[in-house]
């Protein structure tokens, strides 16, 4: 069969980083023309296929990084170096980079939501964006839940981050608080000038968008990212449909005048 | 284009004649396996015989698994080999059909042709194979409301055949099929009509957007109780087109297996399952919404033409009575403001 989207190709693990208990990176060894926000479609053969989001990557490998909640991904979570994995994609529709250019970017991510907006927040940070600043708060339910801590010290030097866990535990001594909290804590917005990412699960992009709202900023200067139930990421299965947007086409990254209209 | 009339068994040579180079696919009377004891169930199969071929009832299933099968093999797996089946069948396919499932099935063309500028090479492979052999419509069945839909009409087909108590009619539109007719028939001036009224009044709603509001009208709520998710709405449609995907080995040996798409739809428990548990349109009345949308709205606002025929099987088919004609005249009832406190 000529030119068939479904098959995908093989990827080797370069390497593997444990993120949590249930959270892990895998790095493969991979080419692909990729926009941040843009996910693939991963699978093992004979145990399933899923859309992940592309967490890192370069001219040379790909990054992924799962949670292990299911078929494929709890067998994903057991393989090793050297294994193979298949991918197809990438898919989708990512950040709109050249409207952020020359923009103070605000990125917010929820939990794993920090996966996909990771290539985002790397290319704001390398220049490559051409963002005037960038701010980043990224949320966590607690801190046996944080993703990609071996950057952060990087990150806090070269943008104003924030990092915050929802509730106190002991030995925490960093930021407590719902993201919402500290998007209300933010000041000297230039709205005028300004562009706000907000990703993570649904309930949080809710109420982050509406508090970026009530501070002021547009609302077409405010991006999301959808995740649905996605079953062939080329808008013929159906699953991720809503009204008449296709999630694995015009999404997962919709500007806020589009996502907030669609009613699931 | 030509037309010729044949008596039965002049028609039955020709179809003989066709059989020895295509396959022939058409509706199919089942004796006693209808949907009530004793009664037929007509459904989409290969035809053996000219007699095979149901001329005058609706088929309870629609054609599309002819494009589309309820379970398709996408990969044979080796190890970390991937390998596309051949088809079965690889012959040129007649199929005969209605001028709505002609529509029908260029809405999936839709979905699988054009949606997201990719083509799904499954389908196109038995898409291209197709020749429409027109079964001429002038009455409408119970439940049809292709008229309302737009869908009563085609000028989409091969030939296009009238089959009357005393003789059959066929008009030729491909000339590759010319001779295999005009060596039996007698020329005639046939020219196909289509149903102009259907038998139940569809209002479609004349709005082109959705107001908000709608979506939590309590006009959905009466399907909160009545429909019990079996599907079968959506399986009989000629347009639904939803799919999953799973991969399975085969037991003997872990090391092999396949990867298959079998039908979905939005009417089925977990159609929209996500990792945490979380989904989205849990009542029924929520997923009789969707898909009314999906059927005469939201489509429209990507491809320029309402997805639903009119064909009226998912009226035909629901086990709870639930009438989707009926649910369309209700919207648009609630959308012109009339209505609202009734039933
Ligand atoms: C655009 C997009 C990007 C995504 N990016 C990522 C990403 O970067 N990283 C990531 O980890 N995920 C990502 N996901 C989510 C991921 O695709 C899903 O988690 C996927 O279902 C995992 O596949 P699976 O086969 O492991 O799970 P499945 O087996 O398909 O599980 C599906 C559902 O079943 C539930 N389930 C599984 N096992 C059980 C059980 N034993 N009991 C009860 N329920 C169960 C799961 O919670 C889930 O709801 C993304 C999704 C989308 C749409
Ligand atoms: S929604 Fe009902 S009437 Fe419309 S095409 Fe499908 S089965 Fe036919
Ligand atoms: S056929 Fe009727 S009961 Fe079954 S899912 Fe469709 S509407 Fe619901
Ligand atoms: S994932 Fe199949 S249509 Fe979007």
């Amino acid at each position: 069969m000529k030119n068939n989207p479904y098959r995908p190709v093989a990827a080797r693990i370069l390497k593997i980083t444990r993120e949590t208990a249930i959270e892990f990176t895998l790095r493969v060894e991979a080419q692909a023309d990729i926009t941040p926000g843009q996910f693939f479609q991963v699978s093992l053969p004979r145990t399933g296929e899923a859309p992940i989001s592309v967490s890192s990557f370069t001219r040379d490998w790909i990054e992924f990084t799962i949670r292990a909640v299911g078929k494929l991904t709890n067998v994903l979570h057991q393989l090793k170096e050297g294994d193979t994995i298949f991918i197809r994609g990438p898919y989708g529709t990512g950040f709109p980079l050249e409207k952020y250019k020359d923009r103070n970017l605000i990125i917010v991510a929820g939990g794993s939501g920090l996966a996909p907006v990771r290539p985002l927040i790397q290319k704001a940070l390398d220049g490559s964006i051409g963002v005037k600043s960038l701010r980043l708060i990224a949320g966590f339910k607690n801190s046996e839940g944080i993703l990609f801590s071996h950057q952060f010290e990087d990150w806090a030097d070269k943008c104003d981050f924030t990092l915050t866990i929802d509730k106190p535990e002991p030995g925490w001594t960093g930021n407590t608080g719902m993201v919402t909290e500290h998007i209300r804590k933010l000041s000297d917005i230039d709205f005028a000038d300004t562009e706000v990412v907000v990703v993570g699960p649904g309930v949080m992009m809710k109420f982050s968008t509406a508090e970026f709202v009530l501070l002021g900023v547009a609302e077409e200067k405010i991006w999301v990212s959808f995740e649905r139930l996605m079953s062939c990421g080329i808008g013929k299965c159906g699953h991720c449909k809503i009204d008449y947007t296709y999630v694995c086409l015009d999404g997962p990254v919709l500007n806020y005048t589009h996502a907030s209209t669609l009613i699931d | 284009m030509q037309s010729f009339d044949f008596n039965y068994q002049q028609f039955a040579e020709v179809f003989a004649r066709l059989g020895k180079k295509f396959r022939l696919f058409g509706p199919k009377r089942v004796p006693g396996r209808g949907r009530f004891s004793d009664t037929d169930l007509i459904t989409y199969a290969d035809l053996q015989n000219p007699e095979d071929l149901e001329t005058a009832e609706k088929s309870y299933l629609s054609p599309k698994s002819i494009v589309f099968p309820p379970d398709e093999t996408t990969f044979y797996f080796t190890a970390d080999q991937f390998t596309e089946p051949e088809l079965s069948d690889n012959r040129e396919t007649i199929v005969f059909l209605r001028p709505c499932d002609i529509n029908g099935i260029e809405r999936l063309d839709r979905i699988f042709l054009e949606n997201g500028k990719v083509k799904d090479p499954y389908y196109q492979r038995r898409r291209e194979k197709l020749h429409f052999f027109m079964i001429e419509c002038r009455e409408s069945f119970e439940n049809c409301f292709c008229v309302a839909m737009n869908a009563n009409r085609t000028d989409n087909f091969a030939t296009a055949i009238r089959f009357a108590p005393e003789k059959v009619s066929v008009m030729i539109q491909n000339e590759s099929f010319l001779e295999a007719f005009a060596e039996v028939g007698k020329k005639s001036d046939f020219v196909p009509e289509f149903v102009k009224k259907d038998s139940k009044a569809v209002n479609l709603p004349d709005v082109e957007d959705m107001p908000a509001d709608i979506f939590s009208d309590s006009l959905w709520d009466e399907y909160d109780s009545r429909c019990i998710a079996c599907g079968r709405c959506n399986t009989s449609c000629v347009t639904c087109s939803c799919f999953s995907t799973v991969d399975i080995f085969y037991p003997d040996s872990r090391n092999c297996g396949e990867r298959r798409r079998v039908w979905d739809g939005c009417h089925l428990d977990g159609f929209t399952d996500m990792a945490g548990g979380h989904s989205f349109r849990k009542d029924k009345g929520d997923r009789m919404r969707f898909k009314t949308f999906h059927k005469i709205y939201d489509f429209r606002k990507r491809f320029s033409e309402d997805m639903c025929v009119g064909c009226g099987r998912c009226d035909d088919v629901c086990p709870e009575y639930i009438s989707f004609s009926s649910c369309i005249n209700k919207l648009s009832d609630r959308l012109s403001g009339g209505k609202k406190d009734e039933e």
